[in-house]
């Protein structure tokens, strides 16, 4: 099988994946990482998430596209738990273990890179798990650098080193790209997808980028108010490029999805 | 072209050029508004001139040696309190006292800004109180502190403590309310515990505000040492001018003035360079 249809597949390796069993509800599906069943979260009178289901499988790279102010961000952060005066109801069944990239790489600007890097870890190796991610996000010999020192990109891979240094089940990325320049962008992406073949979390990206979510994601999850609109495998061969027919049609159709009239638009996302 | 074009331009046609050029010209000695360039050094010139219009005001005898003696009467003078002693003990006496009020108060500060920066029933509990001590000067209360803990060291060390604690609690309650909520979420993603969001977040977020309040502090400390000493003392800068004062030795009055004078640059210049020292993380992007 090619390397990163691992995540569909997800479930037979489950075993090297980490699946240790810490799903907080049983429930019948104990092989997802992830179970929301009917979610519903509102401010006000709005209900910005509205009946929403979504699994996913240990492994699994789950792209979730969105127009803004479709709830994406508010069901990020009901799986990061981050939502504390969020009125809502529903099932939502996450692992402990889970760590989140923000769009800002939101690195303590008082510590120097290292120790942001091992923030709360506790153990006599923290430092030396921390300096070997470091080293896997291609910053060894900055350990010692703050924050301001670096270029956006470079807090960015901070950012996702401090995340895989704790080894979560669960990666949750709220548009990590969102903020760097379209180069930085796909050496990200070349990077993010290499760490998580390495490391194999459960991934739930959050993008507003139809690319970004073919070019990395193994299932291309849509919202649109409030609830899941379409739900696409992506199955394309390793090297993922714009021109191949399959890419372009499932680009065509996530487009459409997302209520972007090619005729009229010539093309452009 | 147009410099070989006017060389041949009869004088009259030149006249008429030269207004033209003139807003050109004027472009580059336009008048900056802001202060421009620091002067080297610049922080001492106003003291030594200062002092060289004293020394030159005595030598001439313009300035009366009985309202204001020269500099170097002074000089003398202080060599005399330390060859016999009295200005070391008077100044360790003085120094201790204001820096146990200045460990006293700055710990209680730093406390309340914590309890009340940290949590809602903290903040309703301790923040109003607070906010009416800073209304009522620490000197303003003296006569009740005199009442209640007699005229000894206790009175002296708290009301040390109590002008230091208003700038401390006020400054760093700000610094800690100034953190950016978004840390706050990424120490629960982390899963700090408390302790550990306080040690990793909390605290260095408020550092640069505490420092602040710490400059506050330190000046708050001698204005208050040199009221409590004058108010009532057996020892201590404060008493000593205080003596003098009573057998008109204007030049020992003087050099208390100086000592004092010097301990606050002095103090402030360290909590200066503690903060240069401490904020390095800030200082890159600030210079």
């Amino acid at each position: 099988m090619a390397t990163h249809t691992g995540g569909l597949t997800g479930t037979e390796d489950r075993g090297t994946a980490g699946g240790q069993g810490t799903i907080e509800d049983g429930g019948t599906d104990r092989a997802a990482t992830v179970r929301i069943g009917n979610l519903v979260r509102s401010f006000g009178v709005r209900r910005i998430l509205d009946g929403l289901d979504l699994t996913i499988a240990p492994g699994e790279f789950v792209a979730l596209l969105g127009r803004s102010g479709s709830g994406k961000s508010t069901l990020l952060r009901a799986l990061a738990r981050l939502d504390h005066d969020v009125a809502g109801s529903g099932e939502l069944a996450a692992p402990d273990n889970l760590s989140v990239v923000f769009q800002d790489a939101r690195l303590l600007p008082w510590k120097r890179v290292l120790d942001n890097v091992v923030l709360g870890l506790t153990g006599p190796d923290a430092e030396q798990r921390g300096r070997a991610a470091l080293a896997e996000v291609g910053l060894e010999g900055r350990e010692r650098a703050w924050p301001i020192e670096l270029s956006g990109g470079e807090q960015q891979r901070v950012s996702l080193a401090r995340s895989l240094v704790r080894d979560p089940e669960l990666l949750l990325a709220d548009e990590p790209f969102g903020a760097l320049d379209a180069l930085t962008r796909i050496r990200m992406h070349v990077l993010l997808r290499r760490l998580c073949e390495r490391h194999r979390p459960a991934v739930l990206l959050v993008t507003h980028d139809v690319d970004e979510a073919i070019v990395l994601a193994d299932r291309v999850v849509v919202l649109e108010q409030g609830r899941i609109a379409a739900d696409l495998p992506v199955e394309l061969p390793a090297p993922r490029r714009h021109g191949s027919s399959e890419y372009a049609a499932l680009r065509d159709r996530l487009l459409a999805q997302l209520g972007v009239d090619l005729a009229e638009d010539g093309g452009q996302a | 072209m147009s410099t070989t074009l006017s060389d041949k331009q009869p004088p009259a046609a030149r006249k008429q050029a030269a207004p033209a050029a003139r807003p050109l010209a004027r472009r580059h000695t336009r008048k900056r508004l802001a202060p421009g360039r620091p002067v080297p050094y610049g922080w001492a010139l106003g003291a030594l001139l200062l002092l060289g219009l004293w020394a030159a005001g005595s030598a001439t005898g313009l300035i009366d040696a009985r309202s204001l003696p020269a500099p170097w009467t002074i000089a003398v003078a202080a060599g005399d309190l330390i060859e016999d002693g009295r200005l070391q003990s008077n100044l360790a006496t003085s120094a201790q006292r204001a820096l146990l009020g200045l460990v006293i108060g700055v710990a209680g500060g730093l406390l309340f800004a914590m309890v009340s920066g940290l949590s809602r029933v903290g903040e309703a509990l301790i923040d109003g109180p607070v906010q009416i001590k800073r209304a009522i000067p620490s000197l303003a209360l003296i006569p009740l502190l005199i009442l209640w803990f007699g005229i000894g060291e206790t009175m002296k060390v708290v009301t040390i403590a109590l002008g230091v604690f208003v700038p401390i609690y006020i400054h760093t309650h700000n610094g800690l309310r100034g953190i950016d909520n978004r840390y706050a979420e990424l120490a629960e993603t982390v899963r700090l515990s408390r302790p550990q969001f306080v040690r990793h977040v909390v605290l260095p977020g408020a550092l640069p505000g505490f420092l602040l309040g710490m400059r506050f502090a330190v000046t708050a400390a001698w204005l208050a040492l040199v009221v409590v000493e004058q108010v009532n003392a057996t020892s201590g800068i404060g008493y000593m001018m205080e003596l003098a004062r009573t057998y008109g030795q204007i030049d020992i009055i003087l050099v208390g003035l100086v000592v004092y004078g010097l301990l606050g640059l002095f103090s402030d210049a360290l909590v200066r360079l503690v903060e240069r020292r401490t904020l390095t993380w800030r200082r890159t992007l600030g210079d």
